[in-house]
């Protein structure tokens, strides 16, 4: 009895990844500390986020004892489980802010778009494995179509933070499968005239009854706040110019832990939450900051190791993706909170609150670390 | 590399890290933009975005100064200050005003008054103000909403400063009252280059000496620096510069004198100005009826708004000082005087009165059929005959009349230290071509002169004209300024006296002012006025007046026929004791009739109390039935 505990807890720590579990441990004591000053006037969202860093912990453990090849076979029916819910969001969602993206199960209501952050890498990268062999070009059309229909469902609801990550990490794999770059360059180009153009055009674009096609009103709006945010500092554009201030008035070495003025006087709008970077920028200023960016590097450098060392196609593929992803959360808020990019609701991974969020987060470890530690038992 | 090829695993998962590797460069370009970015904020801008948040966070709250105190000459307490809570909605930082408003009323009890007042205050004011919903709130109703303030963004509670006139409606016309700035208040809070010392404030006074001393009474704000979170709402202070409070202004005024002038006119509407004739200082000036300036002062409500200014008794105007009145037989005095003092006539000279004198084919009556027989001067104002001077104006001539008459400030601002007085008509040939437009009406016609003889014609001055040339006669021709503050006091105690020398003097024998003082005292024992001063312990030098509103074109006047508001005004003019006047005045009463009647009788209570302390007995109505002209 005592031998197969014994041996239970060999087991289980021998599938932990010591280099990312030091680096995610660091991350979220880091993102502790950050959140007590956040939610100091809110004690109820600290001891929250305990619990959800217990549940998250046990669940990266959980994970992290699946096979890659278990992974492998959740991929169908996650996705197709995942699509059928955002049907059902489109079709009998509840509306809350203005967007229709929960469904009331009757026990719970779930945000089924979270989900699809994981289940869409996974079944492209099952698709991909399952061709791997011969992958032709019809191979991506396919799963263009795979990554189009989540993607396109979510931005209707509209949620355009959950869209732009479930879409860049189907694109991780596509990319990683081998998309050829006859594709990609013209694609990333076109992108870069879009985005040059709007910055110099948007004022006459940003007027008002000029119409985008296929965005939203308030899509528009947060592009056009981005720009030029002082054309509206009561409203939309308030987030944005406070974020600002936080961070550039925290200097290089920062106001101090708990001493954020915009902080602690309720300048900063959502600040334990997506805009919980400008509390940290204020407090521990630059230095603080390129202690996070080193962190988060860190992790993708430890994540990109153990997808190249992975076993086999579809190993390869998810750990690149997730660990791409982490990548794309933390751009984009970083960029959003300082103002370069625009205002969509994405997280700071392992820093805003949230369980949700989190457990997501964690999921992801939990599978890079199976990943790593089956990398031989398959080859063998 | 051609995707339709089968694949050499090893070459595959060399591509796969080559792909790995470039991502992981356009991973530590996107890193390097971001630093860059964060470079940019915080090294580069700190200093601006330093100075952005300590804006954010510093604001300068302006601490509102104490008004200054309104006292009587005696040191009685007109106008003070109390603290009181308000609470106070801002309505630029809420979308649904009524609903937030009817949620507040579940805690806090908001009268549909209160609602109608906020609106009136929202229509009339500037969008980032905040303004009461409720004010006086009790300690529980407090306690109450702060318990529930996070419910209520917009909403907050004061602690704030509001004017009282513990006194109510006494003195109403001196005293002013107050009202939210205005962008006319604005502009004249700008002309006086005040606008700083104005951040905060947000009453102003409005009329009276609260608005003739509006800067002397404000006094200088101070501020309070202070942290404020995003909603506003102070955290600490940080520092803090004191304010100074207003100067308190000392009148001459004599609140019981004021008072027992207001109750001798009872429901009566009229005016009475008394003087002090050796300093000008105003004694008491009342306007009829009065109205209660502590409605204004948390934002008058539309009931009593409309009360106040639809009444038929326009209780808002200032009789004393706005209102304009032919002075009537109260004019005879002064142009007996200046046939005096010109020459036209002497004491002695006497016409026969048959009751009417005619000219040009028209016939001006006595209102004394039959005339009052022989009349000296001496017995032209006692008896007040009209004939007397239906001739001495017609021999002196409407040029000689103007210029005398204006020595007395007849048609002239007296420059009393309140806001809104009128000039009057003194009516001449010049006036009367400046005032009309068509060359028939600019000419003076010669018939137009003998109705200004007895008061009547264009002839029209404010009560405390007439109460200013009573007084300039009792002082023997020396003219001061009437005024009703003696002094102001700032907050450290210094006391600086209002200036108080003769403005002038107006050449006139003391031979000629006699004559008139003997026929005036005889009014008050023998003539018009005996029955009103039966029996007083003093001398006093008097002259009836009835000021016409309704031409009667000849037939006679009965008062029972005339409908009330269409009677004749009752006037009263007065100075005592005769030999060495201490107090001059002037009395109007609306549609009271005679003088001898209504008029007279206030006076004598006014005399009585000034000059012997005594107090009325009864209302004023007793005397009053008794007269007869």
């Amino acid at each position: 009895m005592w031998q197969t505990t014994k041996f239970h807890a060999r087991r289980i720590v021998d599938s932990l990844d010591m280099p990312l579990l030091i680096i995610a441990a660091l991350l979220m004591t880091y993102a502790t500390v950050v959140l007590i000053s956040a939610t100091n006037d809110m004690p109820r969202r600290l001891n929250a986020h305990f619990v959800n860093l217990l549940v998250a912990s046990t669940v990266m453990i959980v994970v992290a004892q699946i096979s890659p090849q278990r992974f492998m076979s959740f991929a169908v029916p996650a996705y197709l489980l995942g699509v059928m819910l955002l049907i059902g969001v489109a079709v009998a969602g509840d509306v809350s802010k203005g967007a229709r993206r929960w469904l009331n199960l009757g026990i719970v209501r779930i945000q089924p778009s979270e989900m699809m952050k994981i289940a869409v890498p996974l079944m492209l990268a099952w698709y991909f494995h399952k061709h791997e062999t011969l992958v032709r070009v019809r191979d991506f059309f396919v799963a263009v179509v795979i990554l189009g229909i989540p993607v396109g469902l979510i931005a209707k609801q509209p949620d355009l933070g959950t869209a732009i990550l479930v879409l860049a990490a189907g694109m991780y794999v596509i990319y990683l499968a081998g998309l050829s770059w006859k594709l990609i360059v013209p694609v990333v180009l076109a992108a870069c005239i879009g985005i040059g153009a709007l910055a110099t055009n948007g004022h006459q674009w940003c007027e008002d009854g000029v119409k985008w096609p296929g965005f939203k009103e308030y899509q528009k709006h947060r592009v056009c706040m981005l720009l030029d945010p002082s054309t509206d500092p009561r409203g939309k554009g308030f987030h944005t110019i406070q974020a600002s201030i936080a961070v550039g008035s925290g200097g290089v070495m920062g106001k101090g832990w708990m001493n954020g003025t915009q902080t602690h006087l309720e300048f900063l709008p959502e600040r334990h939450t997506d805009f919980i970077y400008a509390v940290l920028a204020e407090e521990f200023g630059l230095l603080g900051g390129v202690v996070l960016l080193l962190l988060y590097f860190a992790l993708i450098v430890r994540g990109m190791m153990i997808a190249m060392s992975a076993a086999n196609f579809f190993s390869r593929l998810m750990a690149g993706a997730i660990t791409l992803i982490f990548f794309t959360y933390a751009l984009v808020n970083i960029g959003m909170v300082s103002g370069i990019l625009p205002v969509v609701g994405v997280p700071l991974p392992f820093f805003s609150y949230g369980g949700t969020a989190l457990v997501t987060l964690c999921t992801a470890l939990g599978m890079l670390m199976s990943i790593n530690s089956h990398r031989t038992l398959v080859q063998k | 590399m051609r995707p339709a090829e089968f694949k050499n695993p090893e070459q595959e998962l060399t591509r796969f890290r080559r792909r790995l590797l470039v991502a992981l460069s356009f991973v530590l370009v996107c890193f390097s933009l971001l630093l860059a970015r964060l470079v940019w904020l915080q090294v580069i801008q700190h200093d601006y975005f330093q100075t952005r948040a300590e804006n954010n966070r510093i604001s300068l709250v302006p601490v509102v100064p104490n008004r200054g105190l309104i006292v009587d000459r005696n040191g009685m307490v007109l106008a003070r200050n109390y603290s009181a809570y308000t609470l106070e909605i801002t309505p630029s930082r809420i979308k649904h005003l009524d609903e937030v408003i009817s949620q507040l009323a579940q805690i806090i009890d908001i009268q549909p008054k209160d609602r109608k007042r906020f609106h009136k205050l929202l229509d009339e004011s500037k969008n980032f103000e905040s303004l009461p919903i409720r004010t006086r709130l009790s300690d529980a109703e407090v306690a109450r909403f702060v318990a529930q303030r996070y419910r209520f963004p917009g909403v907050d509670i004061r602690a704030r400063l509001f004017r009282q006139y513990p006194e109510g409606d006494l003195a109403s016309h001196v005293l002013g009252y107050m009202g939210r700035i205005n962008d006319r208040d604005l502009d004249s809070i700008v002309d006086a280059e005040q606008e700083e010392n104005y951040q905060g404030t947000e009453h102003i006074g409005k009329s009276g000496l609260e608005q003739k001393y509006e800067f002397e009474l404000h006094g200088k704000t101070g501020y309070d620096q202070v942290e404020v979170d995003s909603s506003g709402r102070a955290v600490r202070s940080l520092a803090r510069t004191g304010a100074v409070p207003g100067n308190n202004l000392s009148l001459t005024l004599d609140s019981k004198l004021q008072r027992i002038v207001e109750q001798a006119f009872g429901d009566r509407r009229g005016a009475l100005v008394a003087l002090d004739p050796t300093t000008g200082g105003v004694l008491a000036l009342v306007s009829k009826p009065t109205f209660d300036p502590n409605l204004f002062v948390d934002g008058i409500d539309a009931t009593n708004w409309d009360a106040l200014n639809n009444s038929a008794d326009h209780p808002l105007l200032n009789r004393a000082i706005y209102s304009v009145y032919p002075p009537g037989s109260t004019f005879k005095p002064f142009m007996a005087l200046g046939a005096l003092t010109t020459g036209r006539r002497t004491a002695a000279q006497s016409i026969a009165d048959l009751g009417f004198f005619d000219f040009g084919g028209h016939r001006f009556r006595d209102d004394k059929k039959g005339g009052h027989g022989m009349v000296d001067m001496h017995a032209s104002i006692v008896v007040s005959c009209d004939t007397y001077y239906y001739r001495l104006a017609n021999d002196w001539g409407i040029e000689g009349i103007a210029e005398f008459m204006g020595q007395f400030g007849f048609g002239a601002l007296t420059d009393i230290d309140l806001e809104g007085e009128s000039r009057g008509i003194l009516p001449s040939p010049a006036w009367k071509k400046k005032r009309f437009k068509r060359p028939e009406q600019q000419k003076w016609y010669a018939g137009e002169t003998i109705s200004v003889g007895i008061g009547q014609g264009y002839n029209s001055y404010t009560i405390m004209q007439l109460a200013n040339a009573t007084a300039i006669l009792a002082n023997n021709g020396v003219v001061y300024r009437p005024h009703l503050v003696q002094s102001i006091a700032n907050s450290k105690g210094v006391i600086r006296n209002v200036e108080n020398k003769p403005i002038r003097h107006i050449k006139l024998r003391e031979s000629d002012l006699a004559v008139i003082r003997r026929a005036m005292v005889d009014v008050t024992v023998n003539g018009t006025a005996a029955l009103a001063f039966k029996g007083a312990e003093y001398e006093t030098a008097g002259k009836t007046g009835t000021a016409q509103l309704f031409s009667l074109k000849g037939a006679e006047y009965k008062e029972a026929n005339v409908h009330e508001r269409l009677r004749d005004h009752a006037l009263f003019v007065a100075f005592a004791p005769a030999d060495k006047p201490r107090i001059a005045l002037a009395v109007l009463v609306e549609n009271g009739g005679f003088g001898s009647q209504s008029a007279a009788p206030i006076a004598r209570q006014v005399l009585d109390y000034y000059l012997l302390g005594k107090m009325p007995q009864g209302a004023a109505a007793e005397v009053q039935d008794v007269a007869d002209n």
